[in-house]
């Protein structure tokens, strides 16, 4: 059995958000950059899938040198290989179709529900449509039995639970397992485990950030005494219209 | 050329996102000239209500495409909106809606962008505003494409109505999927979190789920749908479903009340799109009041019970 994981590198939850450029760019200086939680959801559950199955979890990620540190990562949890597509990120369009070129022939792919910095959460569709196989977004439980693939999912107001024969894509929703902690003796297999280097293929195009904008600052709270509290009511009623 | 408008129908209705998105494409048509396409793959189809709400036509599908299925709806969306030459498509950013935009997107090679916030402006190309950063920063991006699919965050784009008629049209497209749909588990009766206008959310200031009443009765009154902060739903108190923050749910209702909450910055990512943000919280300190519109520096359970009372 092969796993394919799609990794992807992401500002730290805690990072404040500014621009560069007169907004044109991602203020980068002084980020600390870390494996999407929603892959270390996705490569959690691929590495025990593989280990029950005896299996191999391959990482991918596009990206430039810049990301090995996290790929190591990736591999310090468990995985036995990792590519790195040779490409500056740009678009879902763009990685989706570097992604599509190397990840024919695996058993199942694996993806995040989507990247916490663009939050585009497309690449699983993308790649599914583009691979023609299934794909089944925002798991929250994949099952490998009798040869078939078991999943629940969210759905809008609920959850379902679907199966699929043969190969498809899946996204990680934050139910699915609890993300693995890599060990000293994963750090240091991680050292020697392959990394291989491939050069994008398509060069595909697909959107352009133009401009970047922060929300506008709140005016400031309006406080209203504890022992008053109903009054909040008749001031979201009659002066912010919300009720 | 055609806007065309993906229509969710689900347990007897039409999606609200669905009339937003339908609303949207309205407007933006009044400015292009071009028609608004409603495309309607399954239930029974009422063109009255879509008519009303924005479209020119009703394209309906009266074969059975069998249970939602990210694979065959997007072929089957995908054809029709080639047999309407759809210049712009428009998918509510809902858990379907964004499972079938890519997949659309990929057959009609079309540049695509999710998470859209507000009408595209197309006065100098074609440009759409998408939120990024889980809600802490926005991103314009252009999409260069002959067709074009976009998927609109809900709530969004105001619902409107126009006095007019849409003309229905019946198609058969059928598509086979490999996803085979096991059971679903519908929570009956509850708001759609990422839909709901309003929310009332709790954190570890509630102190334990004995005491969520509060918070349901709340949100009963006031016709909102309940969330919580990460670790309430880590401890098991509330289900991971309601969680919202940057490893959660991202929603922007009119109105949320963030009751004994501390306002953490991966807290305030999933929901400081909000319009309005209320913070109740003991501690006059406590990060939430710079992110909020009002705030009640006081106990929650002397607080609420007030709010309750008020709000009957
Ligand atoms: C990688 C990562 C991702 C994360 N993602 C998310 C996320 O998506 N969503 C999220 O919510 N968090 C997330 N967090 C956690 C976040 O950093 C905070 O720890 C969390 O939001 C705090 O939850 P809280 O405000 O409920 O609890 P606390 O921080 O414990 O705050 C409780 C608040 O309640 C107040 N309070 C106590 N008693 C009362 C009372 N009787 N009446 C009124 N107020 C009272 C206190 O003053 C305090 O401000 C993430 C953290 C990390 C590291
Ligand atoms: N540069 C990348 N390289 C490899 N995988 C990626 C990359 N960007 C995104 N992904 C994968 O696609 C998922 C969704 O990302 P996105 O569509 O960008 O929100 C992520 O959780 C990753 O699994």
């Amino acid at each position: 059995m092969n796993i394919l994981v799609c990794i992807s590198v992401v500002p730290d939850t805690t990072t404040k958000i500014s621009f560069t450029d007169n907004d044109t760019a991602f203020q980068t200086s002084g980020v600390q950059f870390i494996l999407n939680p929603y892959d270390e959801l996705a490569l959690t559950r691929g590495l025990e899938i593989a280990e029950a199955n005896g299996g191999k979890v391959t990482v991918v990620h596009v990206g430039l040198s810049d990301s090995e540190a996290v790929i190591r990562k990736a591999l310090s949890m468990g995985a036995e290989a990792a590519i790195r597509i040779n490409a500056a990120p740009t678009d879902a369009q763009q990685v989706a179709s570097e992604l599509a070129a190397i990840a024919g022939g695996y058993d199942l792919i694996l993806t995040g529900r989507e990247s916490i910095d663009y939050n585009g959460g497309l690449i699983c569709g993308l790649l599914g449509a583009a691979l023609n196989i299934p794909s089944i977004n925002v798991v929250t439980r994949i099952d490998y039995i009798n040869g078939t693939w078991s999943f629940d999912r969210d759905i809008d107001g609920g959850k379902e639970s679907v199966s699929v024969q043969g190969p498809c894509v899946a996204s990680a929703q934050k139910d699915l397992c609890e993300p693995r902690i890599p060990n000293m003796r994963g750090i240091m297999a991680a050292r020697t485990k392959p990394l291989t280097v491939l050069e994008p293929k398509n060069n595909a195009s697909g959107v352009t950030y133009t401009q970047f904008e922060l929300p506008a600052p709140k005016q400031g709270v309006k406080l209203i005494d504890p022992s008053q509290a109903a009054e909040l009511i008749s001031l979201l009623k009659n002066e912010a219209k919300v009720l | 050329m055609s806007l065309v408008v993906f229509i969710e129908f689900a347990d007897g209705v039409y999606k609200k996102s669905s009339l937003e998105a339908l609303s949207m494409a309205r407007s933006l048509a009044e400015s292009t000239q071009q028609k608004v396409v409603a495309v309607q793959l399954n239930g029974p189809c009422d063109s009255q209500i879509l008519g009303q709400h924005g479209a020119h036509k009703v394209l309906h599908n009266g074969s059975d495409l069998g249970a939602f299925a990210a694979d065959s709806w997007g072929k089957a969306l995908a054809q029709m909106c080639q047999e309407t030459q759809a210049e712009v498509v428009i998918i509510s950013n809902t858990y379907s809606g964004k499972s079938l935009a890519p997949r659309v997107a990929h057959e009609l090679k079309a540049d695509m962008a999710s998470q859209v916030v507000s009408m595209p402006e197309t006065s100098n190309g074609f440009r759409v505003k998408r939120s990024v950063f889980s809600g802490k920063a926005f991103a314009w991006v252009q999409l260069t494409s002959p067709i074009k699919v976009l998927a609109l965050t809900p709530n969004s784009f105001p619902i409107q109505t126009w006095n007019e008629s849409a003309s229905l049209e019946t198609t058969q497209v059928s598509a086979s999927s490999t996803i085979q749909v096991e059971s679903v588990q519908k929570v009956s009766g509850k708001i759609p979190l990422t839909e709901a206008e309003i929310v009332v959310s709790g954190g570890r200031g509630m102190k334990g789920p004995e005491h969520w009443g509060m918070i349901e009765t709340l949100a009963n009154q006031l016709g909102a749908a309940t969330a919580c902060s990460k670790p309430v739903s880590d401890m098991g108190w509330r289900p991971h479903s309601e969680h919202v923050g940057q490893t959660g749910i991202t929603i922007k209702p009119n109105l949320y009340i963030a009751v004994g909450i501390s306002g953490a910055i991966q807290h305030l990512a999933g929901v400081s799109s909000s319009k309005v943000i209320v913070a109740i919280n003991k501690d006059p300190e406590a990060p939430f009041f710079k992110a909020a519109d009002y705030g009640i520096v006081g106990d929650a359970f002397e607080v609420l019970p007030q709010l309750i009372e008020a709000s009957k």
